[in-house]
């Protein structure tokens, strides 16, 4: 059973001061995530991620479309304690400590009071504010509000997890903590979404990611599948400051960095090159396909997008 | 009354605690004191009628300013600050906040009413040296009291779970003006004549009468306030107070928190 099923949800906000003219924030989008996944949903500022989760946590009314949550309609108020949420820079009620805003939360939903104690102390110590539980919201910085943001998502235990920009205000220990805490998450068995336009996070994290741009869906898929070898070539290091001719010959792209030279050849010419290293005694290092990062199949998708919006004008 | 409402409504009397919101009571003790001292000083057998009028007519301007003030944020502000995001995405309905809301301000009014009450009751003493029997009638008034400000609650969590702040203090706070003139509105429309009275009938009859809900002269001049008074206020103002919250849930079910 796929933990979310988007289908179709699109929104069109009417603006203006009469409120007559539409304007698109999500173009129908069909999406499936699966159990256990940590899913990524990137995408510029604007577009259209933040839209979609709040659709999702009903706090925003779709114009057309539904979703499934967790094999439940998304709009069944039982599935929400199912479902944790950490929205965009988040504020909380700054005249609460820390401890008692996650009581509060825990009674919202449906924490049994026993409980509740223990769990709040357990996901303090997690995000790292057991020290300062008893200290008012309004004294938190930036990152420490963060956290006590990701601890209110995760407190009451739940199977799916959607983190609005995580990583944003935190340093960069921060930063690896979250990423560590939705490691952890994974491996409890739950399932995490979460939008960034921050891709080495999404890169070091997901199983799988989406992209979006101007509110319409510009690719799906698993992570190494979107980062696939770039036209079939592959990357040989070996040791040494020469470069022999059979690998000149090769047509290879040779760089050489201190002690060791990187080669790009074709996938198909990889066996050649192993043969011209060995008759030349060079000590081979690695090789390994050489891949495009997320972050050039974003931009690409990206412009590729605004190619196609430019030439359809 | 689901656990959730009880949970908001009392997140609500939290946060008007912290935020100072009872400090007004030392004001108010410090006004009925003075004027407790005064008024036994400068009048001749007039005191109990001038503290009582004076103490209540503050119990109720008091009130009156807080339930709006606070009232017009309940919604506003949890959207501005976004605090209700990590609300509603919990299992809360929509109506369950705002009825919270409302009933989290109604006993913060309630535990203000009940300390300036007795404050009112000091000064009454203090100047009377005794109570005596139509002094009872103190308590109707604060119960009428009570239920104006359950109205001007509803009312500005109405207008603010679709509109401004500035906005929704400007529309509770008229309506509590022309709802405190609503007797003479409507002796306006039964003069009138062709369209004005119709418009002026209508418009008696949409604003809160809160006229009949001030008994504070009647109780100053130890008169007594008859029961079918108490039952026909207490039917009109829950029934106006259910009539506005729904009218405030059916507008914040249908709003997108942008």
């Amino acid at each position: 059973m796929p933990a979310i099923e988007i289908l179709g949800l699109e929104k069109t906000y009417l603006v203006g001061f009469w409120r007559k003219r539409p304007k698109r924030a999500l173009r129908p989008l069909h999406l499936t995530v699966e159990e256990g996944e940590i899913f990524g949903f990137l995408g510029p500022n604007g577009a259209g991620k933040t839209t979609t989760l709040k659709m999702l946590m009903g706090l925003v009314f779709p114009t057309a479309g539904t979703a499934r949550l967790l094999g439940h309609e998304w709009t069944d108020p039982q599935v929400k304690a199912q479902i944790g949420f950490l929205p965009e820079q988040p504020y909380f009620y700054d005249y609460l400590t820390a401890h008692e805003l996650l009581d509060y939360y825990g009674q919202l939903s449906g924490v049994p009071a026993k409980d509740r104690k223990p769990r709040i102390e357990e996901v303090l110590a997690k995000v790292g504010l057991t020290d300062v539980k008893g200290v008012q919201l309004r004294k938190f910085s930036k990152g420490m509000l963060q956290r006590a943001g990701i601890a209110q998502a995760i407190l009451h235990n739940p199977k799916l997890v959607f983190f609005d920009e995580p990583m944003s205000g935190l340093d960069p220990l921060g930063r690896r903590e979250v990423r560590d805490l939705m490691e952890q998450l994974k491996h409890e068995g739950k399932t995490v979404f979460f939008s960034t336009h921050i891709l080495s996070d999404a890169e070091a994290l997901c199983d799988r990611v989406a992209i979006i741009h101007k509110g319409e869906l510009r690719g799906v898929g698993a992570v190494e599948e979107l980062t696939s070898s770039v036209q079939g070539k592959v990357e040989v290091i070996w040791q040494g400051t020469q470069i022999p001719a059979s690998m000149k010959a090769l047509s290879a792209e040779c760089h050489v960095t201190g002690d060791r030279v990187r080669a790009v050849i074709q996938e198909n010419q990889q066996d050649a090159a192993i043969d011209a290293l060995r008759r030349e005694r060079m000590r081979l290092i690695a090789i390994t396909p050489l891949r495009t990062s997320l972050e050039a199949y974003f931009v690409e998708k990206l412009q590729h997008s605004q190619t196609t919006a430019g030439t359809s004008v | 009354m689901s656990a959730r409402i009880i949970h908001i409504a009392s997140n609500t009397f939290r946060e008007a605690v912290r935020d100072r919101v009872l400090y007004n009571l030392i004001a108010f003790a410090l006004l009925l004191s003075g004027a407790a001292i005064l008024v036994g000083q400068i009048s001749i057998d007039i005191e109990r009628l001038v503290v009582v009028d004076l103490g209540l007519s503050a119990v109720s301007l008091f009130g009156v300013v807080i339930a709006t003030f606070i009232g017009i944020g309940l919604v506003s502000k949890e959207i501005e600050k976004r605090t209700l995001y990590t609300v509603l995405s919990r299992p809360v309905r929509r109506w369950e906040f705002i009825v919270g809301k409302f009933f989290g301000l109604a006993g913060t009014l309630a535990v203000n009413t009940f300390f300036m009450a007795i404050g009112v009751f000091a000064a009454l003493l203090y100047v009377a040296h005794s109570f005596s029997r139509p002094d009872a009638m103190i308590l109707v008034a604060l119960y009428f009291i009570i239920l104006e400000f359950l109205i001007v609650c509803s009312l500005a969590l109405l207008f603010s779970s679709f509109s401004t702040p500035l906005l929704s203090a400007v529309f509770a706070f008229s309506l509590f003006v022309i709802g405190s003139f609503a007797e003479d509105l409507r002796g306006f429309a039964y003069m009138s004549h062709g369209i004005t009275k119709w418009v002026a009938t209508a418009a008696a009859f949409i604003v809160p009468n809160f006229s009949a809900l001030n008994v504070i002269s009647a109780v100053a001049h130890q008169q007594p306030v008859a029961m079918q008074l108490v039952l026909q206020n207490s039917f009109y103002a829950l029934f106006y107070t259910a009539m506005a919250l729904c009218g405030a849930v059916l507008i914040f079910e249908r709003r997108n928190l942008k």
